[in-house]
């Protein structure tokens, strides 16, 4: 009988949880938690590219001279989407701004609403990136006979690209954390997720804990990542 | 070669420029010294555009730089410039370095490109640091690999910014050397410099600047050994 009980040992933990209500919940809906974890990402993925591209563009026109319309246009965007909650901007576009263009799906919604929030962020992180460059690099480029787009693209930029690097993974993460916002316009991602399955299991622990336990283990990925990243850049 | 006329420049209520007259000759060698914060550094940057001008006008090869309808990238094109603190692209290469204008701008071909970067190379004698980055340079071996980027544009006028300044002592010598090969060679310079002794030696004529004027130009000789001015007098007495 002795010899029996190592083997039946991890068995019976099995067994006891499985009696468990909220472990039960949450193993049944494990498929359901990964898929939504998979569409947090994926729309941190799109709102983070496409904010770098309008990051990029805004951060540089933010930088021209102070006289031109483009830098106001550049100084109202990115004031209004730092400015104002990500979470009225979302209700805001989806409700709002966006019907007027069509129908548009909620996950695009959730997208353009992200992307637009995050470039006026990144923009910042560009801009701070830039002017982190030796000022005399601009200068040795145009003494060349550069012109400023052909300094700014072969010489400012490639160096500024190693300074944004950990502002972006932090940007990154925090988009990461905000996208349980799109869960108001019902977007089926991890938190409208957790809030299905807590609102027919009334598990509240189990479920959040979950939750939370998905949600903490993608971001701590991306900061060993950044890390990574930082290491590589600091070698090269 | 170059006309500068009546030139005036202020940085906000500083008026830094007050009324420069000078002519520089083509194959001339001009050294420009004086006290810090008389402006040398600031007439050099504006015979490039570096800095833009409230007043006057500057002339070269008879084109007012300062006129607006001007493209400026074109003139800057044909004035090669060296900075006091290099401002090599530490991403780049010493080749790189070199080609990157050349291949970028006067599209010249990969090979060409190359070609010439190494024959500048060769002039400044680094050719075996052709594939390091400038953080493996000494600040001697930036100064030439800064000197060789400037040539490669083949300017027809070469600024130089105090190019020893920053330099430990005994890495002065390498780069006087190959600026003063350049100007035996002929190519019309600009030095804003306080190495006296290049002055004397390599300079054909003397600008002694100070708060924002030139007070006393001449050859070397005149103005090292018979400076006429009381403030030229004061200066040389401190420096020599």
């Amino acid at each position: 009988m002795t010899q029996v009980i190592p083997c039946t040992f991890g068995f019976n933990i099995i067994q006891s949880l499985l009696e468990i209500h909220g472990f039960k919940v949450v193993a049944g809906n494990f498929p359901s938690f990964m898929v939504g974890a998979l569409i947090t990402l994926e729309l941190t993925a799109l709102a983070v590219a496409f904010g770098m591209v309008l990051g990029l563009v805004f951060g540089l026109l933010k930088m021209a001279n102070q006289f031109k319309p483009t830098y106001w246009l550049a100084t109202l965007y990115i004031d209004f989407f730092r400015g104002t909650p990500l979470f009225v901007q979302i209700l805001l576009l989806y409700f709002g701004v966006l019907p007027i263009f069509g129908e548009i799906g909620a996950f695009t919604s959730a997208v353009i609403a992200c992307s637009l929030n995050s470039g006026a962020y990144i923009a910042e992180i560009v801009r701070a990136g830039i002017q982190a460059i030796d000022k005399g690099q601009m200068e040795a480029g145009r003494s060349l006979g550069m012109n400023y787009r052909q300094t700014m693209w072969y010489i400012i930029l490639p160096q500024a690209y190693k300074v944004v690097i950990p502002p972006l993974i932090n940007e990154f993460i925090a988009m990461l954390k905000d996208t349980s916002l799109v869960s108001i316009i019902s977007v089926s991602e991890l938190t409208l997720r957790g809030k299905l399955i807590y609102a027919s299991s009334y598990e509240p622990a189990w479920v959040w804990g979950t939750v939370a336990i998905i949600y903490f283990i993608m971001t701590k990925l991306l900061a060993i990542f950044g890390d990574y990243m930082e290491r590589r850049l600091a070698t090269e | 070669m170059i006309q500068i006329k009546n030139v005036y420049k202020s940085f906000g209520n500083l008026e830094v420029l007050k009324g420069i007259n000078c002519y520089i000759a083509p194959r001339e060698v001009v050294c420009v010294i004086g006290p810090s914060g008389s402006g040398k550094s600031t007439l050099l940057r504006c015979i490039n555009q570096l800095e833009t001008v409230q007043s006057g006008d500057i002339l070269i090869d008879g084109q007012d730089i300062t006129h607006p309808s001007i493209d400026i990238n074109l003139i800057r094109q044909q004035v090669g410039m060296v900075f006091q603190l290099f401002n090599l692209f530490p991403h780049k290469t010493t080749l790189e370095n070199i080609t990157l204008a050349p291949s970028k701008i006067l599209k010249i071909s990969a090979d060409e490109a190359h070609e010439r970067a190494m024959t500048l190379l060769r002039k400044v004698g680094l050719v075996d640091k052709a594939n390091v980055y400038p953080n493996q340079l000494s600040g001697g071996q930036k100064q030439r690999v800064a000197i060789a980027r400037a040539l490669a544009m083949q300017p027809k006028v070469m600024l130089f910014d105090e190019p020893t300044s920053a330099l430990d002592p005994e890495m002065v010598g390498e780069v006087l050397e190959v600026m003063k090969d350049l100007a035996h060679e002929g190519m019309t310079m600009v030095v804003v410099t306080h190495e006296m002794g290049f002055a004397r030696e390599v300079g054909h004529r003397v600008l002694f600047m100070d708060e924002g004027v030139i007070v006393e130009e001449g050859t070397p000789a005149q103005i090292f050994d018979n400076p006429t001015n009381p403030r030229t007098q004061s200066f040389l007495s401190k420096v020599l």
